[in-house]
């Protein structure tokens, strides 16, 4: 993914590599997490049924999380790219 | 159920309808040019268009379908939640800024860019106008099931009214004023759901949930040679009995009234349990619970047999915080309501019997897609293709990526979509308290889950329940603009001025736009009404699985795959349609939902994500390798 776009009136983005990258890897980790989800609940479906904490189960605590997971995952990415973004199109 | 329209739902209703309708005049006066019809001139601040992605996105489907299933089968409808928003990491990580730096308009722009190619071209705009009709059918089918408790109208009505009203912003003033109907509708949303969530945990749970709530009787009856002879209370006389391999039921009548109740055997004893029921008698006459329709006999529901806080039985819990909420359900037991048809004689009954169900069930998977108890391979293979179309169908979905286009830079395409996910998963981790809170606030629809959380609203006064409703039904409106910009972008952009080479003026184009959105209009308005009936979450899903399985490859391949060919793309682009619509067509869901047949389904699959994807990407990678020589490889740009 070395191309930048076309006559783009907002310049040229010397951080571009980066952030593909990054996006890549955050992505990949949040397909791990996504798919232990699912093959608990194809696998071993009781699983999900155990009480972690304050009367929670782990459906719960997993679905919720994947949820937080997601949004707290793109406040990191959004952080790393921005600060990438100010060191190098300067 | 008989829904009375009031004055008051009514005229906010209107109040908000003409709202939306003098925000698109005023944007329409700006609109001269064609950058600024598809793609709002490119101005849009970020955070507006990161709220107006959940205006977008936050559907039918999600307000009125998610919370409806919840509310009927517990956690699985909160499977959908997880779903959705996951596919929003795709959209961030992977999609979000290149497709902004590659494309101008559409996102055939985009997958164009490197090839310059006509197939590709025609076959992202017929995808694009394929997968927004799916996604628009369910839109229409959610609009005509809300006007009817809201403002007292049939079906037809409530497609009708949205698309007039949806041609008429789009028509007017294209991509600036959907965006901003989109944001403030996105952001009302968000932040009634919150109010109605705060509502519900201040009313905690009560076993009776509020005065006047039915009575659902519970009998002790004699059982003789598998008939019930009588019931232990003398006001009722038994009619009759009907075993099937469905269960028991058995035919009550008191005071005139005949009343269905379902008969079980535990230790010796025979217990028969009120149920609802709606009979469409020999002679044509249809009867809700044993009266006519005006009679009013058919009850709101949904209960607490058992209500256990902190290990403890107890009659009503008081407030409770969302942690307590969720605990206080998994340690209780809840009456659901699942139906049942059968025949007695020449009447068709359907019945909706008591079903108690442990708290533990229904906080965990398995009600409704069976995954423990009673599961298949195929079972647990339809899960797993559901859970993949979700996660892979909304960075494929049309008028989710024109959003793109809406906002300055790639950096603002990032900016918004983090916006986005968060306020979009703020609101799906409500729809699970909302879901449970109408499961247990007597206020279910049984012949309805897509009214549940308006219905929920309602419990806490008119206001909340005319505002959320008005809300919804303009999300309807939003959701549906946002589709029609994107199809007419595809017939005017990318098929008319690009594929055919039809030479316009800037002003031409504009116009062609607006033509094609009003013939797509029409055309939506027509299926929203042929659709009626089938249930809402259920579609968007199979239109999640039509353009993951579509659109995703070509968008994935091409931006990380160098060896990536024009023909790979095409060829994966029409793969992806054929296949995902041929296994809907020919589906055990299809078969039964709408052409209503008991015949076996050809195709034992319900979702085609599974099958469908990987063939699409597997044909992308194939025909792409096969075609290395020919030109069709991405200019080294």
């Amino acid at each position: 993914m070395g191309g930048h776009g076309p006559s783009a009136d907002w310049g040229v983005d010397n951080a571009s590599d980066y952030k593909a990258k990054l996006g890549v890897y955050m992505f990949i980790v949040y397909v791990i997490i996504y798919t232990g989800f699912i093959v608990i609940n194809v696998a071993s479906p009781k699983l999900m049924g155990i009480i972690l904490f304050a009367g929670l189960n782990l459906a719960i605590v997993y679905g919720v999380g994947l949820i937080i997971l997601a949004i707290i995952m793109g406040l990191i990415y959004n952080y790393l790219c921005t600060k990438k973004e100010d060191e190098l199109n300067k | 159920m008989i829904y009375i329209a009031s004055p008051l739902a009514v005229g906010i209703f209107i109040a908000f309808v003409l709202g939306v309708l003098g925000l698109s005049s005023f944007f329409a006066r700006k609109t001269q040019t064609a950058q600024g019809y598809y793609a709002a001139g490119g101005t849009i601040h970020w955070a507006v268009n990161g709220i107006a992605f959940a205006g977008d996105y936050l559907s039918a489907a999600s307000f009125l379908g998610i919370c409806g299933m919840i509310a009927f089968s517990g956690y699985d409808g909160f499977l959908y939640s997880i779903g959705y928003l996951a596919g929003w990491v795709v959209a961030l990580f992977l999609v979000a800024e290149p497709l902004k730096r590659y494309g101008k308009y559409t996102f055939t722009d985009a997958l164009n860019f490197k090839f310059n190619s006509k197939g590709i071209e025609l076959a992202a705009a017929i995808s694009t106008l394929i997968v927004s009709t799916c996604y628009l059918i369910p839109q229409m089918v959610g609009a005509g099931d809300l006007v009817t408790p809201l403002l007292g109208l049939d079906h037809h009505w409530g497609v009708l009214i949205v698309g007039v009203i949806v041609i008429y912003i789009v028509a007017t003033a294209g991509m600036t004023s959907t965006t901003y109907v989109q944001f403030i509708k996105g952001g009302l949303l968000v932040v009634f759901s919150t109010i109605l969530s705060i509502a519900i945990f201040m009313n905690g749970i009560n076993k009776k949930p509020y005065d006047g709530y039915h009575d659902f009787k519970n009998l002790t009856a004699t059982m003789t040679d598998g008939k019930v002879t009588a019931v232990d209370d003398a006001s009722y006389k038994v009619l009759g009995t009907v075993k099937n391999d469905k269960g028991v039921f058995v035919k009550l009548e008191k005071d005139g009234l005949t009343t269905w109740f379902t008969a079980s055997e535990k230790d010796g004893v025979t217990t028969v349990k009120e149920a609802l029921s709606f009979v469409k008698t020999g002679d044509g006459k249809e009867l809700f619970n044993g009266a006519a329709k005006e009679e009013n006999k058919f009850y709101q529901v949904g209960h607490a047999s058992k209500l256990v806080m902190d290990g403890k039985e107890v009659e009503s819990t008081g407030a409770l915080n969302p942690i307590s909420f969720l605990s206080t359900v998994e340690q209780s037991e809840v009456v659901r309501f699942t139906k049942v048809l059968f025949l007695d004689g020449k009447d068709t009954v359907t019945l909706w019997k008591q079903n108690p169900t442990s708290g533990k069930e229904i906080m965990k998977p398995g009600l409704k897609f069976k995954v423990d108890k009673g599961s298949t391979f195929m079972s647990k293979l339809n899960f797993i293709s559901l859970m993949l179309a979700l996660f892979l169908g909304t960075a494929a979905l049309p008028h989710v990526l024109i959003r793109y286009y809406t906002v300055p830079s790639p950096k603002d395409a990032r900016k918004s979509t983090i916006v986005a996910i968060s306020s979009i998963g703020f609101f799906y981790v409500l729809t699970i308290f909302m879901g449970l809170g109408a499961m247990l606030t007597g206020v279910l629809d049984v012949e309805s889950s897509n009214m549940s959380a308006p219905l929920v609203a309602k419990f806490f006064g008119v206001i909340l329940f005319s505002c959320i409703s008005a809300i919804a039904f303009s999300t309807v409106l939003g959701t549906v603009s946002g589709l029609i910009v994107a199809s007419s972008g595809a017939v005017a952009h990318d098929l008319i001025t690009n594929y055919l080479g039809i030479e316009m003026t800037d002003k031409g184009q504009v116009r062609a736009g607006k033509i094609a959105a009003v013939g797509i209009g029409i055309v939506a308005m027509i299926l929203g009404i042929i659709f009626k009936g089938i249930n809402v979450s259920f579609l968007v899903g199979l239109a999640f699985a039509v353009a993951a399985a579509a659109n995703l490859p070509s968008i994935i391949m091409m931006l990380f795959w160098k060896k990536t060919t024009s023909h790979g793309i095409v060829a994966s682009i029409f793969v992806g349609i054929v296949t995902s619509i041929v296994i809907i067509l020919f589906s055990p869901s299809t078969y039964l939902d709408l052409y209503k047949t008991t015949a076996i389904a050809p195709i034992p699959l319900d979702n085609p994500g599974i099958v469908a994807i990987p063939l699409s990407f597997l044909t992308l990678v194939v025909v792409s390798l096969l075609t290395q020589k020919r030109g069709g490889v991405a200019k080294n740009v």
